[in-house]
């Protein structure tokens, strides 16, 4: 299967042979594509999807790709991201395309764009900074050209940012 | 001036750093002309960490200018130890005072705390992080030293915890100033600060070293500061590292006649006695600077809403 057909929210994650699993294609919502392989659950974590709304949420994990070589489909039914929620995805997922669905239909399909600053996403890895204590403060990270860096420490992470994602 | 608070020498152009290093020099001339200027101010001090100097000369100060403090006193007496946030400490002072003195251990707390006021908030020290209202005292003994332009200055000691350190580095890229950072390699400056200071443009005004020799001769200013015990898990590295860190006459043998050698105090071992008593000693000065610096400083914070110069 073609990163074209998956970026228009259609068929399965996989080949499309009768032996490969089958996700039907969305009806209305958001199909994240070219998102680098394994880091869909984290996107789930970064957008605040966890199954407890209800959504109904479909995953390919590592499938073969022209661009990644492997990549991860995220795909969320009733629900279309905003362009905020889509832009802090680029820390995780700098190459990923969104595919708005509204009858089946893709009506709208961008790219990530690196956001200025990030809030009460990523958690600060620096145990003397403000933001880890008790405070009534929302974490806050300025996004740099290869990196993060907390607003309020202004501690630098250029690596694991997604295992800084708040829980 | 056009800040409301102040959280680092990052946000001080030179233009404000000069404004305010010319009032201090101007409260210094003539002290009586500032007596009464801000009576019946008062000063909250919100202290959760130790302090002697920076404490008592803010004190000092607004009481020269002809105000008062109130004092939360130590973390111990206060209702931080029934676990109080910050936030809401910050919030029941300001209405006590016209503007917040803060020395907090965390990172950012200053940031923060002034997120939850309307008074001017000063930092006066965050952890590891900033120390701005040392950084104007010591560019202002600096600057009655050495001067502040084609400086060369040698910064050494513990450059990763060092606030003082890394708020005068900030500071100084504004200024004609060659920055040489001497420290074990345990001790480096935080790679983030080195990352600020490449970003300023100031890529060649900036070198680290790990030993002076290689550096001294070329000083006009030498700045120390302590190794703290703390850093070290290991007591014999401890001696080791602070032993090749430290200045005496023997030292200074090398320097430039005109050095000036600085420190933020207190010291511990790290500048021998025997080095007070030599035209290059101005920390004692440097620590009284503290007083007029920071009457300066209340002074331009506090009248008509802190833009009176420009």
């Amino acid at each position: 299967m073609s990163d074209e057909r998956d970026d228009t929210g259609e068929g399965s994650f996989g080949d499309t042979d009768d032996h490969a699993l089958r996700v039907s294609k969305i009806r209305d919502g958001t199909v994240i594509d070219h998102v680098r392989g394994g880091q869909s659950l984290n996107v789930l974590a970064i957008l605040g999807i966890d199954g407890d709304d209800g959504e109904e949420v479909s995953i390919g994990m590592n499938v073969p790709s022209d661009r990644l070589a492997r990549k991860d489909i995220v795909k969320v039914e009733g629900r279309e991201l905003s362009q905020d929620e889509v832009d802090v995805l680029s820390l995780i997922a700098p190459d990923a395309t969104i595919n708005i669905v509204r009858e089946y239909e893709v009506i709208e399909k961008h790219r990530v764009e690196r956001p200025d600053a990030v809030d009460g996403v990523l958690s600060c890895p620096n145990p003397g900074c403000i933001t880890t204590g008790d405070e009534p403060v929302t974490s806050s990270f300025d996004v740099l050209e290869d990196g993060v860096r907390c607003a309020y420490c202004g501690t630098i992470v250029r690596d694991g940012i997604a295992s800084l994602i708040e829980t | 001036m056009r800040h409301d608070h102040l959280i680092t020498s990052k946000q001080l152009s030179r233009a404000d750093i000069e404004t305010v290093l010319d009032r201090a020099a101007a409260i210094d001339a003539d002290p009586a002309a500032v007596a009464d200027r801000h009576a019946g101010t008062l000063l909250g001090l919100l202290f959760f960490e130790p302090s002697t100097r920076t404490k008592m000369s803010f004190e000092t100060a607004i009481k020269r200018l002809g105000g008062d403090v109130v004092d939360m006193g130590s973390v111990e007496s206060s209702s931080v130890k029934k676990g109080e946030t910050l936030a809401d400490t910050v919030r029941v002072i300001e209405g006590y005072a016209d503007a917040l003195v803060l020395r907090h251990p965390k990172q950012g707390s200053a940031t923060m705390a002034s997120e939850f006021v309307d008074v001017p908030l000063l930092n006066a020290g965050d952890g590891a992080g900033h120390h701005p209202t040392q950084t104007l005292l010591d560019l202002y003994t600096i600057r009655e030293n050495a001067g502040l332009d084609d400086l060369t200055i040698g910064i050494m000691g513990d450059l990763k915890y060092g606030r003082t350190v890394h708020s005068l580095a900030y500071a100084l890229t504004n200024f004609d100033a060659r920055q040489h950072f001497v420290s074990p390699e345990s001790l480096q400056l935080p790679r983030e600060v080195v990352y600020d200071l490449h970003q300023s443009g100031s890529d060649a005004q900036v070198r680290e070293h790990e030993s002076l020799e290689e550096v001294l001769p070329s000083l006009d200013v030498l700045y120390v500061t302590r190794i703290q015990r703390e850093r070290f898990p290991d007591e014999n590295e401890y001696q080791q590292v602070a032993g090749e860190y430290r200045i005496d006459s023997e030292t200074l043998a090398a320097a430039n006649d005109d050095l000036t050698v600085m420190h933020p105090l207190p010291r511990v071992d790290e500048i021998a006695p025997e080095v007070d008593d030599t035209e290059y000693a101005a920390y004692f000065e440097q620590a009284h600077n503290g007083v007029s610096v920071r009457m300066a400083l209340l002074d331009l914070l506090l009248s008509d809403g802190g833009d009176d110069d420009e």
